[in-house]
């Protein structure tokens, strides 16, 4: 987990199958839940975690938030979205909580 | 939306609710495994098992409650008819489902039943690299057919969860368990020292590895660990005999775990019907509310007034919640006494003695007391 992977701003991540993502009401929070384990995710991470569809790419996630954060209470601190959304993929994805998506497939396939 | 909070992550305590369903669908099991955490007289229930519709209500007022993960285990949840249906259930409830099994009974026709319900884990027990040892082991010809049910979970794409519990006689082979369990692409694997309740309390002396042993086996598992990164995760169940300290058992008493015995007994872990005097509520008689916050039996020894000395003034005691009543039940007569496996414990011989008598060169090896209906009714007599 100490060697920085270098998130490449072309990249699409998708939530790892394994893992199961949604809204808790009981907890008002956002949920990340996995064999025998739950994380309860911040605003940051559950935001960014929706985004990654497989779809979308670093960029447009990045883009979007800042977009959000920019209408939101602390528009000043918008300037801070990249480097939390690039922090979170790095980590998230060191986890094993997302996967790249690779290229040229599955397109039309199973998603 | 608000950006700025550096932790990425925020763990769950419990906040008083039951986060852990584990249901206990039946005690009947194909096998004969020597360790089972099943009571000793499990033959006893067997005509008092809850039915469909009963295990429907639980995992509605769990999931009322708060529940989050569902651990649907047994004996052997495969010998349920309706498991399918329970797990379906779980799944429209919004539980993290996982299915926690011996193997036997989960064909290729169910795994896809299960996996077009929204199973969402297996966890699979494996006790071996070697047939012979693992059929030993658990009184059963079974190896290959876990191993092949293993298989088979990877086909359908599932994550591939698998259980090892380590005795004497296994824990030599753990290079090559390892091996095995990386060759079928395990994702994740516990690698569990026995927690000595119930059957395996009984066959401790058998099955109690040494301390060398379990030292070799951590070196082992921790290589392993370090060559497989997030390929295969490995939780390494500390051997809490072999522990200056006890294990927090279950986070504390009535905290975050519940688990309904197959005939609606509920109880703080599947350990707890070992403290006979304890008279546990069913969830034929009351809802799982009542049964969380109110019954006596789940505030017993909830927080720390009833902990004694040497817990009572110990700065540790919030971190370990004095260990596990059921041990401290089992090894000394009175729940409420420190886990003897505490240094600090004044019972803490007897579980030196057993870490003597396991390693004492040339002691007699016994045969293991197989759980069976005929061992269970033999030690009633």
């Amino acid at each position: 987990m100490a060697e920085t992977l270098q998130i490449d701003p072309a990249d699409r991540f998708e939530l790892h199958p394994f893992y199961m993502f949604r809204w808790e009401e009981r907890q008002k929070a956002y949920l990340l839940m996995y064999p025998e384990g739950i994380v309860k995710l911040n605003a940051t991470a559950a935001e960014t975690l929706k985004r990654c569809d497989g779809d979308r790419s670093v960029t447009e996630i990045i883009d979007e938030l800042k977009e959000e954060v920019k209408n939101g209470p602390n528009p000043e601190s918008a300037s801070q979205v990249e480097k939390s959304v690039c922090k979170f993929l790095e980590e998230s994805n060191a986890k094993g909580w997302i996967r790249r998506k690779k290229e040229g497939l599955e397109k039309n396939g199973n998603r | 939306m608000v950006i700025g909070k550096e932790e990425t992550e925020v763990r769950l305590d419990g906040q008083g609710i039951p986060l852990w369903l584990c249901m206990e669908v039946t005690y009947r099991c194909p096998l004969q495994c020597p360790w089972c955490n099943n009571p000793l007289d499990y033959d006893t229930y067997r005509k008092h098992e809850l039915s469909t519709d009963e295990w429907f209500r639980v995992l509605r007022e769990g999931r009322e409650m708060g529940a989050l993960q569902i651990g649907l285990t047994g004996g052997e949840p495969m010998m349920r008819d309706d498991i399918v249906e329970i797990t379906a259930e779980a799944g429209r409830l919004g539980y993290y489902t996982n299915l926690i099994t011996g193997g036997i009974g989960l064909t290729k026709d169910k795994l896809e039943a299960l996996k077009e319900a929204g199973l969402n884990q297996i966890q699979l027990s494996i006790q071996s690299c070697d047939p012979a040892i693992t059929n030993k082991l658990i009184g059963a010809d079974a190896h290959d057919k876990k191993m092949q049910v293993a298989r088979d979970i990877k086909a359908l794409d599932f994550p591939l969860s698998l259980n090892v519990p380590v005795c004497r006689e296994s824990i030599d082979q753990t290079k090559e368990i390892l091996d095995m369990c990386e060759e079928v692409e395990a994702d994740y694997l516990e690698y569990v020292q026995i927690q000595y309740y119930n059957w395996a309390l009984h066959n401790r002396d058998e099955l109690l590895p040494t301390k060398e042993q379990v030292k070799r086996s951590e070196q082992l598992v921790n290589e392993a660990r370090e060559r497989l990164g997030k390929k295969m995760t490995i939780y390494f169940v500390v051997p809490d005999y072999h522990d200056k300290f006890p294990k927090a058992c279950m986070n504390g008493w009535g905290a975050i775990h519940l688990t309904i015995a197959p005939d609606g007994t509920a109880m703080p872990c599947q350990e707890a019907r070992a403290i006979k005097e304890i008279d546990f509520p069913s969830v034929r008689d009351h809802d799982l509310s009542w049964i969380w916050h109110e019954s006596p039996a789940f505030n017993l020894y909830r927080g720390e007034d009833w902990m004694k000395e040497p817990c009572r003034s110990c700065d540790d005691k919030e971190k370990d919640v004095g260990g596990c009543r059921c041990q401290a039940y089992l090894l000394t007569g009175d729940a409420t006494n420190t886990d003897p496996v505490c240094y600090k414990s004044p019972h803490h011989h007897i579980v030196e003695e057993a870490i003597t008598e396991a390693s004492r060169p040339g002691r007699n090896t016994l045969p293991y007391v197989m759980r069976s209906v005929q061992s269970a009714a033999s030690m009633r007599e």
